[in-house]
């Protein structure tokens, strides 16, 4: 075990180099409508229990299944209201269980990215084999649904394995959403020359740790979101920022709750002239173009670069 | 029969005044006054721990307040503390400069050693620095061996200096954990204030066998920590709270002719999130805005020890 990741170098937020998204806009902004499948009768995995009571924990479990028949329909009709394209995290076996909801986001041109197969499989304790299966599943099955091919990743619930970001990166992700150290993209230390990037996914402002973690209101948590995107937009007249809204329609979509969001995302989207209303491939496809070697550059120049890639400090094979 | 021993209701230390040789009684109303640069009423003392949370923790003697939660890699709370030192620091820093607020940086060991830079853009920002132990994961406690307790103070004190060119003198210890013998050893090598105690508002002599410590007051109930995380209050709650405290001791101040100090630690992944440092920035204008307030250094106070 590893006191340090060692998956991206030390890199203060002070006199970096400039990005300018296109159109010079400030701030690329992206929402992330996580749109999951929890299994009533999950297997068990030593490291994690899926539900708290025995099976069938009835009450999550159909609260999260009343957000694949209610809420993420109100949600949509949200970002529709914006024009605010998805870019859905996804636990893949949707495309099976609800080719509905799949078909509606393909219609509105929404970008898929993998969460997993279920939420409830975890990534702990897999052979490299099994974490093999699961970015193949992911790439294939999301390419057979849909057309197309998924580049970016965020581990189901945010369980990993010391190889998971260099699995990504040789499978041909171009970003992972499952590190949050910055308000800005950062190339990875990962095996190979595939160009893998940490895309920030502000899990702060992630309503499920609004609403489970930090007990806020609807109506606190559209002030966060509308105070998180003015602090970015001043500082990415510097630098360009990254803001992603992750959500998710079951716990959003409550009649209760959509409302407000609704005022803050028409509050941010309201800022067109300065913010990229974007996807995370599309920012990622841009920044690996334009800022990647921009950014290794200016991490090497201040010396803090290192040898090695995640969990491998010494750079050994 | 009980399971007690008689001596369970022996009491060898019932006599006035704490159970402990640190400090004598004495109420805060008798105290002479203590002086502020300018003659201020209010002393503002803000304190920014720069912490480093292992991926890999062993949660003993108990895990630390911010430490990793999931089984591991628990990238999401490694990265999420991390960002602290990468991005929040650089905001406080530059709320800082923006407010003329010189504030105490209180370093972890292996902050100095891992991001030296950030030490340095702390100090030529004209900020102070206190040490903070080695890590979070480096707790101080009773069971400690003496050689481990003085390795983890000298060892940090060190790498403080080597990243910053000058040897701490002050100490805030990991999680604010302590051993019984803590505060001798922090004595016994060098240092002459620390802020772990919390059991006064002004700064306070401290008796260790191994000679005096100043103990500055660091209040737990006000600081981000306490009111957002542990409380989960919304940011302009605290801030409301946080300009409360300063009129509340201003007009104490007043009335007993006596300083008094708003202490206020401020977490940089914590603090430094993009959604919360507005708040946090109009909370600090507000302290300072109100006339008779001063922020204040390690220095000021302890040259102004009260009792």
């Amino acid at each position: 075990m590893h006191s340090d990741p060692h998956l991206y170098d030390f890199w203060p937020y002070r006199d970096r180099p400039k990005i300018t998204w296109p159109g010079n806009k400030k701030v690329a902004f992206w929402v992330a409508p996580n749109i999951e499948f929890y299994e009533l009768d999950p297997p068990t995995n030593p490291s994690r229990k899926p539900w708290g009571r025995p099976h069938p924990d009835i009450v999550p479990y159909s609260a999260r299944d009343w957000g694949n028949r209610v809420g993420h329909w109100r949600l949509m009709e949200v970002m529709d209201e914006f024009k605010v394209r998805g870019s859905i995290s996804l636990s893949v076996a949707m495309l099976d269980h609800h080719p509905e909801i799949i078909r509606a986001c393909v219609d509105r041109d929404w970008e898929f990215f993998s969460h997993g197969i279920y939420n409830t499989r975890y990534s702990y304790n897999m052979t490299e084999a099994q974490e093999r299966a699961v970015l193949e599943d992911s790439i294939k099955s999301v390419m057979d649904a849909t057309g197309q091919r998924i580049r970016g990743y965020l581990a189901p619930a945010l369980t990993h394995t010391e190889r998971t970001l260099d699995l990504l990166a040789e499978y041909g992700f171009w970003y992972s959403c499952d590190l949050f150290q910055d308000d800005q993209p950062q190339p990875l230390k990962v095996k190979g020359d595939n160009r893998l990037i940490s895309m920030p996914y502000s899990l702060e402002v992630n309503d499920v740790i609004t609403y489970g973690v930090y007990h806020q209101s609807p109506r606190a948590y559209a002030d966060a979101l509308m105070r998180h995107f003015d602090q970015l937009l001043e500082e990415g007249a510097e630098t360009g920022t990254v803001m992603c809204i992750p959500l998710h329609a079951y716990l959003v979509g409550h009649p209760h709750r959509i409302g407000p969001f609704r005022e803050a995302l028409r509050y941010i989207t309201s800022h067109r002239d300065d913010v990229w209303v974007t996807t995370a491939k599309e920012i990622a496809e841009f920044y690996r173009t334009n800022h990647y070697d921009q950014s290794l550059a200016d991490i090497a120049r201040r010396g803090n670069a290192r040898p090695g890639t995640g969990f491998n400090p010494k750079g050994a094979v | 029969m009980s399971i007690l021993p008689d001596s369970y209701l022996t009491y060898a230390k019932r006599h006035a005044g704490p159970d402990h040789d640190h400090y004598p009684a004495s109420p805060i109303i008798d105290r002479a006054p203590i002086a502020l640069p300018g003659g201020a009423k209010l002393g503002l003392w803000v304190v920014v721990p720069l912490e480093f949370f292992p991926l890999n923790p062993s949660g003993q003697p108990f895990k630390a307040p911010g430490a990793m939660q999931t089984p591991y890699p628990d990238l999401r709370h490694y990265t999420t503390r991390d960002y602290g030192n990468r991005v929040g620091a650089y905001r406080l820093l530059k709320l800082f400069g923006k407010l003329g607020l010189r504030a105490t940086f209180a370093v972890q060991g292996a902050v100095a050693e891992r991001y030296p830079g950030l030490v340095r853009d702390v100090l030529s920002d004209g900020h102070n620095l206190c040490a903070h132990g080695w890590d979070t994961d480096s707790l101080h406690h009773s069971a400690l061996p003496a050689e481990v307790e003085d390795g983890y103070i000298t060892r940090t004190l060190d790498a403080i200096q080597t990243a910053g060119g000058t040897r701490p003198d002050g100490w805030l210890s990991p999680a604010r954990a302590e051993g019984f013998a803590t505060p001798a050893r922090l004595a016994a090598n060098g240092i002459s204030w620390f802020a772990d105690w919390a059991h006064d508002d002004l700064p306070t002599r401290f008796r260790t066998p191994s000679g005096d410590l100043a103990a500055l007051p660091l209040s737990n109930e006000l600081d981000d920590w306490q009111i957002l995380i542990n409380y989960t209050r919304p940011e302009h709650e605290w801030a409301l709270q946080v300009t409360d405290a300063a009129d509340w001791l201003l007009d104490e101040a007043g009335r007993f002719n006596s300083p008094r100090l708003l202490t206020l630690t401020l977490r940089p992944y914590v603090s430094g999130l993009p959604y919360r440092v507005k708040a946090l920035g109009d909370s600090l204008k507000g302290v300072l805005d109100r006339a008779g307030t001063v922020a204040v250094t390690p220095g000021d106070l302890t040259s102004a020890l009260s009792a």
